[in-house]
């Protein structure tokens, strides 16, 4: 019988639950985002209501990245943690601020505004901070033993800056082609637009991105500027221009889904060009996934049951979708 | 006390995960109650049952939602705080706390949303599935995170490696560790005796105002039921959790005590103040032999002091042992209080005796108080270990600026009393409400909805069971 390369098994998996998380809690922090550009309070009901029946398992993908990443890399976890620790408390702070809006926002008239507020910044803040956290991990941490070996402020680049733009820019395409595909009349009109801009912001942040990181490490540039590799590389931002058309294309005729699977596409094309400039490394460029692992013991035991969970998950999730198909009524409160 | 870096570290872990038990205590009894209560309804379709329910998911949901966020940060604060512990800790109880998110965490949200905006589009009949997993959830939670403690306080099954990892070498006895089976049992029925007198103490400041209301008859009713028969279970569990700690942590069983000095014989100290520099407690007040017969059901039994410990490997004795004397008292005080309802219950006076009332209300939050108590005692008295007798606390924090811990501490206190205040604030506003007769909920299609709407019947049915 062949031998399971577990912990290659489980960077799968994790970089799995990564992606479910930014698609996912993306664009429910990128109707945040947009929030405080929708004029009108009743339209910015709406904009809530049509997350917040998901928005809690969507974040249930970040506890699964953080809870996984403890689980399966546990060296990776304790210096990464570390390595972005102001980005990382603005991302849980942001999130406190915005979870809760979702339900004190229609506990009070006179302090609506203020969770309104308390809304839109805790969405941008961590979108803004998973950004810089990401831009932070792919410029390379600096690692001695099992420790981060790096200052308190390396984090803060002019890359991770623009990776925190980017991001935020992002969030807020898929908030706003995920508001088209759900609303209806005024809100799905300024949705459209909202769409437009956050479209042409993305695009450029990503190919600003894609130039800037090969740069960044000699191991990246190898990886995507080497002949024969090229060849297995270039189909990615390739297909990242189809997907832009398709945005674009679909924003144009008025299409209702195909901006956002558009939108989807253009996140999965990104994160597998993130997952081919970092393999095979966990923690760039100091700590790969094998020498990140627990003991097979470990990752065996969670295999068990993440193997049957997953898809149960997966399953019952897209109930939950199922169950809140089709468009938000305008008026609609909720059960609030 | 010096605020270095390690310091700040346990007081920013001890604040947050402090503030959090609260809403996973409630979490957890109110899921239960809420899976009660719809079935209930759809057993007897006494509307009434339904009122309720829309009644107590409102603040449920407010419940959870603190919950999930005040979560979500202790989830990665043993990576950015105690990297060295996680590194060293994490292919135990990762895996535990990984399986919490996939079988507790997913479930709860997967199926929250179903529960709470559902009624009208899913029918009772799943709608009442969806809350029955919304229930198993938090008892799936309670369980990986309490094995995850447990573990730490009571660690089998694992070997170290190389690179000074525990690393499992037996899953059954990691999770079934010895401690676990009695964390288990004291948490989940402290989380629903505090959510009875949650419950108890709303309807109580109900029926002071009208002792006729259906509803709140039938919560008043519910709860004290709950307090009468959990609370002497409880204390009954915990003192078998004792007795396990005596067993396997008879440090924190000394610190608890106050007991410094090893005795044959030794006596019960009610109160006092124990000093762990002097190495005495002080102003102690007695009962000669007491604490021998409970520990160890001799009047002459011998009962280990923290002296029998060096001095860097004692537990605070001034703070367990008066987080566990509060604890006590708020159990001794649930006890009476579900003692005395079920003698006026016995007179047909329930509802009728404004005293209990104004108990039941200034009890409210006392279940939440034992609960904290209790983490208190149990974690404090872990020290001066994170891994019981293997790991030390001090050895288990990140390199980490001081400075930054220090920020990164205000900063959660300043947005946590603002944040979870006034989300207090809108679970009392809510609560000041009586629940009204047809509880407003989306679901105006429903027809067992429909059948009770006339107040008459309502009233006429007795609440009491």
């Amino acid at each position: 019988m062949m031998q399971l390369d577990l912990a290659l098994v489980w960077a799968g998996l994790l970089a799995f639950a990564v992606l479910a998380y930014v698609i996912l809690d993306g664009f429910d922090l990128g109707v945040g985002i947009l929030f405080p550009f929708m004029p009108d309070e009743r339209y910015r009901d709406e904009m809530m209501n049509s997350v917040a029946p998901v928005w809690d398992g969507n974040e249930t993908w970040l506890v699964l990245g953080g809870g996984g990443l403890f689980a399966v890399f546990p060296l990776a976890y304790a210096i990464i943690m570390p390595a972005l620790y102001a980005p990382v408390i603005a991302l849980l702070l942001g999130l406190v601020f915005r979870g809760v809006a979702f339900e004190f926002r229609w506990k009070t008239q006179r302090g609506k505004f203020l969770w309104d507020w308390a809304f839109a910044a805790g969405s941008t803040i961590a979108a803004f901070a998973q950004g810089i956290a990401l831009g932070a991990l792919v410029q390379g941490i600096p690692v001695a033993g099992r420790a981060y070996a790096g200052g308190w402020w390396d984090w803060l680049t002019p890359f991770s800056l623009v990776t925190g733009l980017a991001l935020v820019a992002g969030y807020a395409l898929l908030g706003a082609t995920w508001l088209v595909y759900k609303t209806q009349g005024d809100v799905q009109q300024r949705a459209y637009r909202f769409a437009w801009i956050a479209g042409m912001v993305t695009l450029s942040a990503i190919g600003l991105v894609s130039l800037w990181t090969p740069f960044l490490s000699e191991a990246f540039l190898h990886r995507w500027f080497d002949f024969p590799q090229v060849l297995y590389v270039a189909p990615v931002p390739l297909l990242v221009a189809g997907a832009a058309y398709a945005l674009f294309t679909g924003l144009r005729r008025k299409r209702e889904l195909s901006p956002f699977l558009a939108s989807l596409a253009l996140f999965v094309l990104s994160f597998i060009g993130l997952l081919i400039s970092f393999f095979p490394y966990i923690v760039p460029t100091s700590v790969t996934v094998w020498e990140a692992a627990a003991p097979d013991a470990s990752l065996g035991f969670l295999l068990a049951g993440a193997a049957f969970l997953i898809p149960v998950i997966l399953l019952y999730t897209a109930y939950s979708y199922w169950v809140f198909r089709g468009k938000i009524e305008p008026g609609g409160g909720g059960y609030h | 006390m010096e605020f270095d870096a390690l310091t700040l570290a346990r007081l920013q872990f001890a604040f947050t995960v402090s503030f959090h038990i609260i809403f996973p205590a409630i979490s957890i009894g109110l899921a239960s109650y809420l899976a009660v209560l719809e079935g209930l309804w759809l057993a007897t379709g006494r509307s009434v049952f339904l009122d309720l329910f829309n009644y107590w998911k409102k603040l449920f949901a407010i419940a959870f939602g603190m919950g999930v966020v005040s979560g979500i940060v202790m989830s990665y604060q043993f990576g950015t705080n105690w990297s060295v512990f996680s590194d060293k800790a994490g292919p135990v109880i990762g895996p535990l706390m990984g399986y919490e998110v996939l079988t507790a965490f997913f479930l709860e949200a997967g199926f929250l949303g179903v529960m709470l905006f559902g009624m009208s589009r899913v029918g009772p009949r799943l709608h009442f599935l969806a809350t029955l997993m919304v229930a198993f959830g938090t008892f799936l939670s309670a369980f990986w995170i309490l094995a995850v403690n447990s573990w730490m306080q009571t660690p089998v099954g694992h070997a170290v490696n190389a690179a000074g990892q525990f690393v499992p070498v037996d899953w059954w006895a990691i999770i079934f560790n010895p401690s676990f089976p009695y964390r288990l049992v004291h948490m989940l029925l402290a989380a629903y005796l505090s959510t009875a007198l949650i419950v108890g103490g709303t309807a109580a400041w109900h029926l002071l105002r009208d002792a006729t209301q259906p509803a709140s008859r039938i919560m008043f009713s519910m709860a004290m039921w709950m307090a009468a028969i959990v609370a002497p279970i409880q204390i009954v569990a915990g003192d078998l959790h004792g007795l396990n700690t005596l067993e396997h942590q008879p440090a924190k069983i000394a610190a608890m005590e106050g007991h410094f000095d090893t005795h044959a014989g030794a006596p019960m100290i009610l109160f006092g103040w124990p000093d762990m520099e002097q190495e005495r407690t002080l102003y102690a007040v007695e009962i000669p032999k007491l604490a021998s017969l409970i520990l160890t059901h001799d009047l002459n039994g011998t009962v280990r002091g923290l002296k029998e410990w060096p001095r860097e490997d004692r537990p605070n004795s001034t703070i367990v042992f008066w987080s566990f004397r509060v604890m006590v008292g708020a159990g001794l005080a649930m006890l009476a209080l579900g003692v005395w309802s079920l003698f006026l219950r016995a007179r047909g006076r329930l509802y009728g005796q404004p005293w209990l009332l104004r108990a039941a209300v200034a009890m409210s939050p006392v279940g939440l108080i034992a609960v904290i108590a209790g983490w208190i005692t149990t974690e404090v008295g872990r020290q001066p270990y994170t891994v019981y007798g293997l790991l030390r606390t001090a050895e288990s924090a990140s390199p980490i600026d001081a400075a930054a811990v220090g920020t990164s501490l205000v900063a959660f206190i300043v947005v946590y009393f603002a944040v979870f205040g006034a989300g207090a604030f809108y679970m009392l506003r809510l609560m000041h409400k009586a629940p009204a007769l047809a509880e407003p909920d989306l679901d105006p299609g429903t027809p067992l909805h429909a059948s009770g709407l006339m107040p008459g019947p309502a009233m006429e049915q007795e609440p009491r069971r």
